[in-house]
Parts: structure tokens; sequence; C-alpha cells
């Protein structure tokens, strides 16, 4: 069984090689298309809905870890942090950090 | 030995696809577009698809939208208009932010999508060219399952389940309805659109009730045994905010309309009489879905590829929003719609530079409005399982609002942000 799955895992591993090869060097934007619903296309949000843009990548990386670990309080966003991976938050982490604040 | 098939199969997939942008690729070199797109329906989905397809192509996709409407009007937050605390002006956007992404937008009606010959045909009697379409239909409802019941006494007996000119009838009822009045709303089976709206009607409703017409009550007849949505929040807010105007019953599917007599009567024959009257229809993926072909299950709801949102049954055209068969524990909201928009737009924009569509993740934030000032919301992270080719939660990514109601005044504020942002995310 151990041995079935090592094997499934390997033939992953194999098939997304070329498939991550051959992406757009920019495939963070697509996660960041998360965010943009709340904090906007841009990280510029409206209302008391806090903006992102333009701030540095590790405050905002560190943001979402605190708020997935559980060190940093929240309404929502310690139930949505717990959603992406350490490389997605370091990757929209540098998308919002490189947009314009407004 | 599946997971070798699979993996085989998406491979062969993709390089299918790599041959077919080859050719279009081709046309980019001489500086015309890389591909042709055509939007139906301007609604989360469709808008969403529209401006970020235009983004993330740099512009180098043509995308035409087609929507009936001259203006963008939001389900979510319309429960508002009900309880008095919002207009439907505030809640009305229109489409110029997307022309000036340089979206081609027409205001005409789709009548048919000829995946065969890629045009899209209008009621004008134009056609559309594509290389790919995106139909975001929205829901039809399925009248015939309540007898009695159709589009023309719905001009009597509201749904209010698509924005507009429903809202306000059933906003005028309200306010017509003397002090001591009875409201009765019914509830269809899930799966339907926005899961927790019937429960934040309730207290937008119970809210105009108790501030205006302390007198009234409000009977719920819901087909579900249980609040689909936020349970435990909405059942505790009825109880301490409006305990003695909501009447929650459920396991009640109204299958019979009295239109006359004024009221619903249920599949187990209770009759239950109203002032007001609001009917919330079950629902199915709209008529030019149907007529696509891009039904496929129970003769409902649209059943899609979620790497790329295509439809399983029709190559090229992609299906989002409320008309897809949703994912396990996907809800059908506009958020959700919105995040399909992009996961359709991410995967053409690939797909026509020739490269491997990027599976999606989707998170879904639906915040409800308990009162005129207080939210509650639920909340996901949906990420693509490759061995079950379905979206699943992040295991421990999902949850409701804490138990501290302090914190519902700051999640009313948010609310409402996340409203003026999402609809600039979509249409600014």
């Amino acid at each position: 069984m151990r041995s079935t799955i090592a094997a499934a895992l390997a033939l992953a591993a194999w098939t997304a090689a070329p498939a991550l090869a051959q992406s757009s060097p920019d495939t963070a934007r697509f996660v960041a298309g998360n965010c943009a619903n709340c904090h906007g296309t841009q990280g510029v949000a409206k209302g008391a809905m806090p903006s992102i843009a333009g701030q540095s990548k590790e405050r905002i990386a560190e943001a979402m870890r605190a708020f997935r670990d559980g060190k940093r309080p929240a309404t929502i966003m310690h139930q949505l942090a717990k959603g992406y991976t350490d490389e997605q938050i370091d990757a929209v982490a540098a998308h919002f950090a490189a947009q314009k604040a407004r | 030995m599946t997971n070798r098939m699979i993996s085989r199969r998406e491979l062969l997939r993709f390089s299918a696809a790599g041959a077919v942008v080859g050719t279009l690729g081709a046309c980019a070199t001489t500086g015309g577009p890389k591909g042709k797109v055509v939007v139906v329906g301007g609604g989360w989905g469709g808008a969403t698809a529209a401006k970020y397809t235009r983004l993330w192509s740099a512009g180098s996709i043509d995308v035409t939208l087609v929507e009936p409407n001259r203006n963008f009007i939001s389900c979510p937050i319309s429960n508002m208009v009900l309880g008095g605390s919002r207009t439907i002006d505030q809640l009305t956007v229109g489409y110029d932010g997307l022309r000036g992404h340089g979206v081609n937008v027409v205001h005409d009606s789709a009548v048919a999508i000829d995946a065969e010959r890629k045009q899209v045909r209008l009621a004008s009697g134009q056609s559309l060219p594509f290389d790919r379409a995106v139909v975001s239909p929205g829901i039809e409802f399925l009248y015939d399952q309540v007898k009695g019941m159709s589009a023309a006494v719905a001009e009597t007996i509201p749904h209010a389940w698509k924005a507009g000119p429903q809202t306000l009838l059933l906003r005028r009822q309200l306010e017509a309805m003397a002090d001591g009045g009875v409201v009765v709303m019914s509830v269809p089976l899930a799966p339907y659109r926005c899961p927790p709206g019937p429960y934040e009607r309730i207290c937008q409703i119970a809210h105009y009730l108790k501030t205006r017409k302390p007198k009234s009550k409000l009977i719920i007849l819901d087909a579900n045994p249980q609040v689909t949505s936020k349970g435990p929040l909405f059942t505790r807010v009825w109880k301490e905010d409006y305990a003695g105007i909501v009447d929650y019953r459920s396991n009640m599917a109204v299958s019979e309309v009295d239109v006359g007599g004024r009221r619903f009567i249920t599949a187990l024959g209770d009759s239950v009489k109203g002032d007001v009257l609001n009917l919330i229809p079950p629902q199915r993926a709209a008529d030019i879905a149907r007529d696509a072909g891009l039904i496929t299950a129970n003769n409902r709801w649209c059943d899609v590829d979620w790497v790329t949102m295509e439809s399983v049954k029709v190559k090229n055209v992609h299906v989002l929003g409320d008309a897809t068969l949703s994912a396990p524990l996907m809800p059908k909201s506009g958020h959700m719609a919105n995040q399909h928009g992009k996961a359709a737009a991410a995967s053409i924009v690939e797909i026509m530079n020739g490269r491997a569509p990027v599976p999606p993740m989707m998170a879904n934030t639906c915040y409800s409005f308990i009162d005129d000032k207080n939210a509650i919301h639920v909340a996901s992270v949906h990420k693509w399982v490759p061995e079950k080719k379905t979206m699943e939660i992040v295991p421990g990514a999902s949850g409701v609002s804490g138990a501290d109601r302090a914190q519902w005044a700051f999640e009313g504020q948010y609310a409402w942000g996340w409203a003026q942002t999402v609809w600039a995310d979509m249409l600014g």
C-alpha cells in the first residue's frame, strides 16, 4: 500500500513537472485573485476593508502566517489563511507588495 | 493504475490545447489578437471573467460581453433594501468600468450558443464569433414545481430572488402592510442560489417589522430539514432579537399557491395565510444553458471541469456561477461566481498562450446582515484535488463568525466594505 502511494506521488511529481515548466511566469496573480474580492483587484480596498497594496512582502506574509497559526486575532482571516501553502503566501505577498498603494 | 490513466489523459489534453493554441499563436505574431472570447451574462461570474481575461492577457485577447441589462444590480445586500437600510441605487453599478478595460459590452440578449460554428446568436439577429465562450447565465425558476405559481403570479407574489423590480415590489408590499399583518415566506430545498440568503432575508424583514410594525409576524416555511447555512447563528439571532416575530418551520415544502386566498399550501396539506407572500421557487440553470446543451445533472445544473470551468459536455464553452453543478460544499454565491470567473479567465489566458491551465484556488466569503448594522459570515477556501477531479475545502480552512456579538458590528462594517470592493473587482 505504502509503495503504491509512493509510486503515485512520484508519478504525480513527474507529471506536474512539465505542466509547471509550461505555466505562466506570473501565476501568483491567479491566487491573488482570491484576495482581490475583499482587498481590491490591485490590493486597494473600499470602506472598512483593509488595503494591502504596497506593503512589504515580509509584512503581508507575516500577517498571513500569524492569522493562519492563530497568533493574530481576526474576524475571518484566521479561517481563510489556513487555505494557503507557505509558497502561495509568499508569492501572493510579493504580488501585492509590487502594487501601488493609493 | 487509475492515476497513470488520468495523468496520461491530462497530458494529452494539455498537448491538444497546445496544438490549438499553436495556430492562434500564429495570428499573434502578425499583431492580431490571441483569440476571441464571448461572455454571455454580465453578473458576478461573467463580468469578472470579462475583466480578468483582458487584465491577465494584457489586452491581447478580444472580449465581448453580452448582457441585456444596462446596469448590474447586486443580489448580495439586496435583502437590506427589504429591511429598509439600503436603496437599490446603492447596489447598482454600470458597465463603463469594463469598457475601460477594453471589453466590448453589447446590451442584447443571447438567444443561442452554437458550439459547432463557434458563435453566439443575439436577439437582434447579430452573430458573435468566438474561440471560447464563457456562459454565466444565472438561474431560472422551476415554477411548475409549485401548483398555481407562474412568472405572471410572481408579479403579485414576488420571489425577489433576482435583484431589481422584484426587490422593490416586495419592499412596497411590506410598506403597505398594516401593523399586525402576517408575512409568509417559502424557502426551497437546497441547492438554490445563495444558501444563507433566505435566512438573512428573515432577519431583514423581521428587523423592519420590529422597528416599524411590531405587532406583525413573519412565518417561514422551509422545505429543508434545518437552516441551510450558519444555522446556529441565525437561530440564535431569531431567538435573541426577533422573538415573537419570527416563526420558523422546517420540513415545510410549499407545493401550491392559492393566489385569490392569499395562502401557501404545503406538501403535507397545511394551509398558511398571509398578507404578504414571498415564494422563493426551486431553481435550475437558466434557459440559454439548457438550450446550449450545457445542463448535465438532474435537468438542473451544468457539470464543469474545475481546472478550466469548461463544460464537461460542450467543448470550448465555459460555464460559471450558480448554473454550475456545485463541487462538494461549494456554495452558489456571487463571491464564488467571481472566483469561477477568475478561474475561467486564468485558464483561457494560459491555453491561448500555449501553456497548461493552472489548477485554481477559490475562496468564498458570504456576509449576512442580521439587522441594519451587524453581520455574520461563513467563509471557506477550496482547492483542486486531482485524484478526485473536483474542488474541495482545504482541511481547516472554513468557518463562521464567533459567538461574541461585539465582533458582529465590525463584521457589518467589513461586509459593506466587501460589497463595494467586490463590485469594483468585477466592474471597476
